[in-house]
């Protein structure tokens, strides 16, 4: 069992369904991008050799991204526990090059120009080292989890790349590494965390959809009454009602100061602005601060809530059975912006309704559910913490591009997994699943 | 550790399982629940433009477009999309302000509800429709739209033609099933009104796919969801544009109309109204300025007056008279009566032109010097005809006639709101007397010379000049000979008017005998001095009183004498002689048609006619509305202008040829051996006139204006 004839031939202890599920995501990736894509009066056949459209590159993006997975199942599991922290130095490293010779796409500093007109995104890579460095870190013998000491180290570990992130203009990257949270839940990290994260983003949704002065006063009146309720047992232990003070002060300033100010002064324009359509509420960019010095835009411009509103008229004018491959006005319209890449999403609802994003999100649930059973098979906690470290990324990804497009959240830059248009994230996704897979067809061992 | 945990690894999936059924929740909510999306989607996303077909054009007999189509673009808005529009400068573009802007929102909103297009501003002037093209893309949710436009090449026949307005909420709810919608647009008056089903063809829409700037990307579904667009069919009608224009031309500057028809088939060469108007005022964005100064003229241009307006036809009704006569029986082509100035069988005389013998000693002569007792004592013998019994149902019969000629009634030409004009039945005498019994032919002695209560249009009245050129009978005026492309409905339309009507039981040697004394008027009669280069023609001159003026002029005519290809009723209203002014139309007219062009001379005398001004002072109202002429009571048969003398000319200028007066004579001498004959007849139906006029003058009090039916 432990020994080696099983090292090399991984075909046994791989995955299949993993495996499986992989490809299928990917093609129907392609035939979504193709979908987008799609205009009548071409040749199909002509462009997808030539390579020249998306869906086009899209498949030998794909063909690519094939060769590297095997390749990486043919290497030795104990590669990655080796390289770990080098190759997060070395992704580091990439990111702090990037604000040197970067090249800016879109907005955001973040790329790296390759030979042959292919771009590299760093953080991209970024994330599959951290993951690697995270589940060195956590299995080493003399780490203790549930120590503070230990956590913080790891938090510091995932917050350096996101910080490079942000200082790139990738928020959405930079949020990618919340998702890591999952894998430090796993391993210790005291659930309280997530209750208070969970509340504190309650309160600033609250914030959002009621007047800050009315929930200020809620809260304020909420505290008291709790203060009064418990009164008897706040008697002896006064230290209780400095806490329950201490909570009312940190809500009451995050309410009626923190969240105004971080919505005027921190965040642009725009992105206020789809932060609170996403609640369904108007902002209005005259308290901006900076959108005020930026004043005087030329009229007629879309409305910042445009991306969404056309997402869920896509995504809705589907209906139950969608309206047929192809036929999808929408998406042949062109009216989604991103299309084939940040809303892919909508085509699959456009053209397949509810039938088709149903089976869709419960394919992921499936894909998510089955990398969870294989993290909990793993013997050895760097494998365990690198599969909930994946499980993580693809869960974020899913969760908040679906939202993204239906309205549940704003919109930022996260592609679907395997589906949206990209090398660079195809890539990243296929080494995550196949470093995965590597180490799993080894889990009968344990790994250091 | 790691089993410590496991349980977490099942919290773990606990949050992936809530979080993914928020999303499916979301889903559901927006793919099951919610339609909006789909309709905005639809809307987004499919265009849908309406194709307006070309309307069907209308020709003259040569084949000359009397009217076409020209493009014209309207800008129209879909409410709901009109949002971020720059309207300050939509409104400096079209040269409103932010109120009308407004308002014509509103209008739109409320017209054509918010989702559908709606026209914002019609008829771009070319300028315009650059500018807003060049600035489309600041206004989202406005577009342009093509519509065709009526254009009238020859500027005529304005009041045949009609014109075509945007259709109001009763004409669609009388038209509910016929495709129409607010913002279409169908003829109102005339041809236009008269065969919209076959002139608006059927309107197409036709889907586009859009993309999110806008821009057409294809047809929908290949077409499949287009309906085409059917073009209206073209109509071919009898006109003649250059005789049309001659006879606008003619009519300038005076109040009257004119009609000519080709006896023959019935079909209409030409029909004038003056004063008229250009048609071109009321197509395009023209209309809305001017609709409203025509409708309030009080000349009222708008007015077709051949259809419409109501003429006593005066002496121009004797030949019709004669012939009730003749085909009854009562008279022959030789019957003479003796005038010697006046009528005097009916109490108070009755003045004639002539006082000379033998100026009626038959048919042929009496018609030819128009003799008012000749035709007077005809009518009598009509209505008091021993066949019928009474006054009363001979009155009836000879209604029966009159209608038979195309009088009192519609003819049935082919454009809306032909006037009937008047042959007054029973009901009117009855009123005035009490009882029929009471009733004879002299008290409505004058519609045997085309008086009392009698009216007639311009179209009658040439229609009756064609049954006479026919010798018996005509076919209804009409204006189209035929459609493109007839189907059955529109062979059934056209049958109609290829039958012949009101055929007569009477010889051609008759109407000889009546088109002799016709042509005789024109050359020596009252229309001697009104010549048709070319031919020989008939005529019958005619001059109708008119309570609030001067008399009108008609003059009726057909040509040539023999085989009859024209027949032509002119009226100038308040002008004085038949032959002066109408007469010299008719005969213009009928030289344009029968030659193809005019002599040098008659040019000059066109262009001298066309400068003649006879609009009356003071631009009065209709002659008749719907009330007839008041019935002068018999007391003032003295002061009735009804006992002065017609055709004023005749008197002062008449010197008849030495040649007739030897006719005449020899005709008084065999004139006056069969009046000896008929004395006692006469005698006594003047004896019994007198006692029942005597009776009626104390027992009857008359109202000032007899009500006619």
């Amino acid at each position: 069992m432990a020994t080696t004839p099983n090292q090399n031939s991984f075909s046994k202890g791989t995955d299949l369904a993993v495996i499986i599920l992989y490809f299928a995501m990917i093609t129907i990736g392609i035939l979504c991008i193709f979908m987008v894509e799609y205009n009548p009066n071409g040749n199909w056949s002509s462009s997808l050799i030539a390579g020249k459209n998306s869906y086009s590159k899209q498949i030998y993006f794909a063909i690519f991204c094939s060769f590297i997975g095997i390749f990486i199942l043919l290497l030795d599991s104990k590669v990655f526990t080796a390289l770990a922290n080098i190759l997060y130095g070395a992704g580091i490293l990439l990111m702090l090059a990037t604000f040197v010779i970067g090249k800016n796409i879109n907005g955001s500093n973040s790329w790296i120009p390759i030979a042959g007109g292919f771009n590299l995104q760093p953080a991209e890579l970024c994330k599959i080292f951290t993951a690697l460095v995270l589940a060195k870190f956590i299995s080493k013998p003399e780490t203790d989890f549930t120590k503070l000491k230990s956590q913080l180290i790891a938090v510091g570990m995932i917050a350096l790349p996101a910080i490079l992130s942000i200082m790139q203009h990738e928020l959405g990257l930079a949020l990618v590494y919340s998702a890591f949270i999952f894998a430090m839940y796993r391993e210790g990290l005291p659930p309280l965390i997530l209750v208070v994260a969970l509340s504190f983003a309650i309160l600033v949704i609250a914030t959002l959809l009621v007047e800050p002065t009315v929930l200020a006063m809620i809260i304020t009146a909420v505290s008291v009454l709790f203060i009064l309720s418990m009164i008897k047992r706040f008697k002896r232990n006064k230290i209780k009602i400095l806490v329950v003070f201490s909570i009312w002060s940190i809500c009451f300033g995050t309410v009626k100061y923190a969240v105004p100010y971080m919505f005027n002064n921190v965040f642009e324009c725009y992105q206020s602005t789809r932060i609170y359509s996403m609640v369904g509420k108007e902002y209005d960019c005259s308290q901006n601060v900076k959108s005020a010095a930026t004043a005087g835009k030329k009229k007629g411009k879309k409305p910042d809530d445009y991306n969404v509103k056309q997402s869920k008229i896509a995504i809705g004018s589907g209906g139950f059975w969608g309206r047929g491959f192809l036929k999808g006005t929408q998406t042949r319209g062109k009216y989604v912006p991103e299309q084939n890449t940040d809303f892919i999403f909508t085509s699959l609802g456009e053209a397949f309704g509810f039938v088709g994003t149903f089976t869709f999100v419960c394919l992921y649930l499936f894909f998510l559910f089955r990398l969870i059973r294989i993290a909990e098979r793993q013997r050895s906690t760097f494998s365990r913490v690198y599969a909930y470290s994946v499980v993580g990324v693809f869960f974020f990804h899913i969760a908040v591009n679906i939202s993204m497009t239906i309205g549940l959240f704003p919109v930022v830059g996260i592609p679907l997994p395997l589906i949206s248009y990209g090398g660079s994230s195809l890539l990243t996704f296929t080494v995550l699943v196949f470093i995965l897979l590597r180490l799993d067809a080894d889990r009968q061992m344990v790994i250091r | 550790m790691a089993l410590y945990n496991s349980n977490r690894g099942g919290i773990i999936q606990m949050i992936i399982g809530i979080v993914i059924t928020i999303i499916i929740g979301q889903l559901i909510s927006l793919q099951i629940f919610s339609n909006k999306y789909k309709l905005a989607a639809d809307n987004n996303a499919i265009f849908r433009r309406i194709i307006y077909p070309d309307r069907g054009i209308i020709y003259d007999r040569k084949k000359r477009a009397l009217l076409e189509n020209s493009i014209s673009y309207d800008l129209v808005v879909i409410p709901n999309e009109a949002r971020g529009v720059d309207t300050s400068a939509l409104c400096e573009i079209l040269k409103i302000d932010k109120e009308e802007y407004n308002k014509r929102m509103v209008e739109v909103i409320i017209k054509n509800t918010r989702v559908k297009v709606g026209v914002f501003e019609p008829f771009l002037s070319p300028e315009l429709y650059a500018q807003l093209t060049e600035n489309l893309y600041r206004f989202p949710g406005f577009s342009l739209s093509e519509r065709s436009i009526r254009n009238y090449p020859y500027n005529t026949a304005a009041h045949v033609l009609g014109y075509v307005a945007e259709v109001d909420v009763n004409f669609l709810q009388k038209h509910d099933t016929d495709g129409y919608e607010m913002g279409d647009y169908a003829g109102m008056t005339g041809l236009e009104k008269q065969y919209e089903n076959v002139l608006m063809g059927q309107r197409g829409v036709k889907r586009f796919l859009r993309d999110n700037k806008g821009k057409i990307q294809g047809a929908f579904e290949k077409g499949q969801f287009d309906t085409l667009a059917v073009a209206g069919k073209n109509l071919y009608t009898s006109m003649d544009v250059e005789v049309q224009q001659l006879a606008e031309k003619l009519l300038q500057n005076k109040i009257g109309s004119a009609v000519v028809l080709n006896s023959k088939t019935g079909g209409v060469i030409a029909m004038a109204s003056s004063p008229g108007y250009n048609p071109n005022l009321l197509a395009g964005n023209q209309r809305r300025k001017t609709i409203g100064s025509l409708l309030t003229d009080t000349a009222r241009p708008i007015y077709n007056r051949a259809i419409k307006g109501q003429y006593p036809p005066g002496s121009t009704f004797k030949p019709l008279g004669a012939l009730i006569a003749l085909d009854e029986g009562l008279i022959t082509p030789s019957y003479g009566f003796n005038c010697f100035g006046s009528y005097n069988n009916c109490g108070d005389p009755r003045k004639c032109t002539h006082a000379g013998a033998g100026h009626a000693a038959n048919l042929q002569v009496a018609l030819a010097n128009s003799c008012n007792s000749y035709f007077l004592q005809v009518f009598r013998m009509a209505i008091d005809n021993p066949q019928y019994g009474s006054a009363k149902n001979g009155y009836l019969k000879w209604k029966e006639y009159i209608n038979s000629f195309g009088f009192g009634r519609q003819l049935g030409i082919d454009l809306p709101s032909e006037n009937k004009a008047n042959i007054p039945d029973t009901a009117a005498y009855n009123k005035d007397f009490g009882n029929p019994k009471y009733w004879n032919s002299c008290y409505m002695l004058t519609l045997g010379i085309g008086q009392d209560r009698m009216t007639a249009t311009p179209l009658q009245l040439a229609n009756s000049m064609a049954l006479i050129a026919n010798d018996g009978y005509y076919y209804t005026p009409h204006f189209v000979d035929s459609i493109e492309e007839e189907d059955q409905e529109d062979k059934i339309e056209l049958a109609k008017f290829r039958t012949k009507q009101g055929v007569t039981k009477i010889s051609s040697d008759i109407f000889k005998v009546i088109k002799e004394g016709m042509h005789d008027v024109t050359v020596y009669g009252t229309a001697a001095s009104v010549k048709l280069p070319g031919h020989e023609y008939c005529a019958k001159t005619g001059t109708a009183q008119n309570p609030h003026g001067e008399n009108h002029s008609i003059f009726v005519c057909f040509a040539p004498k023999d085989n009859p290809r024209v027949a032509v009723a002119v009226v100038v209203e308040n002008a004085g002689y038949g032959a002066t002014w109408a007469g010299p139309i008719s005969t213009l007219l009928m030289e344009k048609y029968l030659n193809d062009t005019l002599t040098a001379e008659s040019e000059k005398k066109a262009e001298d006619l066309a400068k003649v001004d006879l609009m009356p002072q003071s631009i009065k109202d209709w002659y008749v509305k719907n009330k007839t002429i008041p019935l002068s009571p018999i007391e003032e048969y003295k002061n009735d202008e009804l006992g002065e003398v017609w055709d004023m000319e005749m008197v002062s200028d008449y010197k008849p040829k030495p040649k007739v007066i030897d006719t005449i004579k020899k005709m008084i001498d065999t004139a006056e051996n069969k009046s000896a004959q008929k004395k006692p007849v006469t005698n006594t139906i003047k004896k019994d006139s007198a006692a029942l006029i005597q009776k009626k003058k104390k027992k009857i009090t008359r109202p000032k204006n007899g009500n006619n039916t």
